[in-house]
């Protein structure tokens, strides 16, 4: 009985051991804040640039409400500014972080303890996030609307799933980090391989450009990777091209992806493991 | 019991090899060749609970690879291990909560936050309760006098006072077998004595199981009771500390400082027919090397009465010496015993 209950105690420590993960990557976050001031400054740019030149490509149309693949101006300005301003949310250096570990070596004293790398990493992301999401995306996303034509939802189904998708696409975008970063366990330099990452989750997303407005064959390969669920899917939410049932249906492609990144990743830190090649003695 | 059992135990690394020059980097992109290397070959030995063990060799003999194995970092490719009742690598969540490492060059604490909070948030990792925390923290906080440490941010703490909350970090959930990778590495002679005295005292009142690798031997002679000593992933001398002394030393020094200029031949003539070499680098000063089996005092006996002697200095091989010339001859055989005593000396003391 009484051992029972000190591994049922055991466990709520590691448990608060996570969360405290959370909270010191958030306060170490909140430490170095006024990095963040020019991050909210680049964003607005980016913003910016991505909404005049769709107000040229749209032309004099856009005024007149036409739509291109499925989105008229203000959709696309509302889509544009809620895609970044929700990378703020899901964007993290995980990958980088992991390879450092595995590269220098301080994987070693990772391993000495009695946790889950991988969690530990993932719960230093969502400190991050959690930090981000509050000084950086909602104050973002209020400058972005002085400045720009947003539209907000009205219909509070869109607002909670979109909420509840962002979460998600955290969390696929950190398992796709967590992925690249445990590759440096069988590549001596994975830099090249964080880079194309970078470049595909931005541009697969849908965070540049919407995956409707690809050429049809790419965006029907488009739907069958992970990326779009990270930006796309939540995006259409919040703009309300996906309405309703249709909610549960993406959110529905985002579980599934979740579930299906586990696979290779609970399987690369297994292989990891085995050949894990300490460097510097 | 037995806190540490090794049998047969290897490790290879699969190294890629980098071809030279442009053409081999070419060539080296489309195919890899790797090279096998084995950093640990076969090794086996046996540590009773309470045993302070010293592990020693040169730098890339295998002393960390093992390590590695022993706490569960790396999976050995064969042979067989099993620490504190555990096979670290397949255990490795359960195994790591009874053991405590500390290696010296990396740091365990988390670098942004303070030493208080880090202890803390280990607390919760190794899941210990509220109580056993606080008893054990203040007793090792006190004993490695932490006070005024304690709410400051690990990155500015000095290697000594960093490396005493290393050992705290290791050391608050009580493990019963602590590993050591060098550690005190860096460390001036202040902190390393007291370190060692807290080491010490750790072993005797709580019966840890220590198993230290180090540079220092002065570490070794202040700790251990027991040496294995690896050269090449292979362990060549495994027992105490004191036989592997009595086994390579194998004579004393004597030096001599002369008031009045003494001769050579003149030294060589009062100890006729004992065992001894002397050797001179000038007419005020000599050594006399004296063969273990010898009396010291036989040996000054004879000169004390005749010479003008203004200081005496005997020197005892020491450990440094020894383990220094089992490096370079890669073995802790005892050099032939039919050579002569002066060959041997050059040996030792080369």
């Amino acid at each position: 009985m009484s051992s029972l209950e000190t591994k049922k105690s055991g466990r709520k420590l590691l448990l608060g051991a996570y969360i405290d993960f959370i909270r010191i990557r958030f306060l170490t976050m909140l430490a170095y804040r006024v990095n963040y001031y020019t991050g909210i400054l680049i964003y607005s740019l980016n913003i910016g640039v991505n909404y005049f030149t769709w107000k040229a490509i749209y032309g004099e149309g856009g005024s007149a409400g036409a739509a291109l693949g499925g989105f008229t101006l203000t959709q696309m300005t509302s889509y544009l500014a809620v895609s970044w301003m929700a990378r703020a949310f899901y964007f993290n250096n995980l990958d980088r972080e992991i390879s450092t570990d595995i590269r220098d070596g301080s994987i070693a004293i990772q391993f000495i303890r009695p946790y889950n790398y991988v969690m530990v990493k993932m719960m230093q992301g969502l400190g991050e996030g959690m930090f981000r999401f509050m000084l950086f995306m909602i104050p973002g996303m209020t400058i972005a609307m002085l400045l720009f034509p947003v539209q907000l939802p009205t219909d509070p189904t869109a607002w909670t799933g979109f909420l509840v998708m962002l979460f998600f696409s955290f969390l696929i975008n950190t398992q796709i980090n967590v992925i690249t970063g445990l590759s440096a366990f069988f590549v001596e330099n994975n830099e090249g391989m964080m880079r194309m990452k970078r470049v595909i989750v931005d541009l697969f997303s849908g965070l540049i450009v919407p995956i409707s407005l690809f050429p049809g064959w790419l965006s029907s390969i488009l739907k069958l990777l992970p990326f779009q669920a990270i930006t796309y899917l939540p995006g259409s939410v919040f703009t309300g091209q996906v309405k309703g049932v249709g909610i549960w249906n993406v959110l529905g492609i985002q579980i599934f992806w979740f579930l299906a990144l586990l696979i290779p990743m609970v399987w690369l830190y297994h292989a990891a493991r085995q050949r894990l090649f300490v460097q510097g003695g | 019991m037995t806190a540490i059992q090794v049998q047969d135990l290897r490790k290879t690394f699969k190294v890629q090899k980098n071809r030279e020059g442009l053409k081999g980097a070419f060539a080296d992109l489309f195919k890899r060749e790797f090279q096998e290397v084995t950093a640990v070959k076969d090794i086996s030995f046996n540590i009773p609970e309470g045993e302070i063990c010293g592990y020693i060799g040169e730098n890339g003999a295998g002393k960390s690879t093992t390590i590695k194995m022993l706490t569960g970092i790396l999976v050995p490719t064969s042979g067989s291990l099993t620490v504190g009742g555990y096979v670290p690598y397949l255990e490795r969540e359960k195994f790591v909560r009874n053991i405590g490492v500390v290696f010296g060059q990396r740091s365990q604490l988390w670098w942004d936050i303070g030493v208080i909070e880090s202890f803390q948030l280990l607390r919760k990792v190794y899941r210990v309760s509220e109580q056993d925390f606080k008893k054990r923290l203040d007793e090792l906080v006190e004993r490695l006098e932490l006070q005024e440490l304690l709410n400051r941010p690990v990155r500015k703490l000095s290697l000594g006072q960093r490396m005493r909350c290393e050992l705290v970090a290791a050391l608050l959930h009580n493990p019963s077998i602590l590993f050591l990778d060098e550690p005190t590495i860096g460390l001036d002679i202040v902190v390393k004595s007291e370190i060692r005295e807290f080491l010490k005292d750790m072993n005797r009142q709580h019966g840890t199981t220590i198993l230290l690798t180090t540079h220092d031997l002065q570490d070794i002679e202040a700790l251990c009771s027991r040496v294995i000593m690896l050269d090449d992933g292979r362990i060549i001398y495994d027992g105490g500390l004191e036989d592997l002394k009595q086994r390579w030393g194998t004579g004393r020094e004597v030096i001599f400082q002369f008031g009045k200029a003494t001769k050579l031949q003149q030294l060589e003539h009062w100890t006729e027919g004992m065992p001894v070499s002397w050797s001179a680098e000038n007419d005020l000063g000599a050594k006399v090397w004296i063969p273990l089996d010898l009396n010291v005092s036989d040996v000054l006996g004879r000169v004390v009465g005749q010479a003008d002697i203004t200081d005496i200095k005997i020197i005892e091989t020491n450990t440094d010496d020894i383990v220094r010339s089992i490096y370079k001859s890669g073995s802790a055989e005892k050099p032939d015993e039919s050579a002569d005593g002066k060959d041997e000396e050059e040996v030792i003391h080369v």
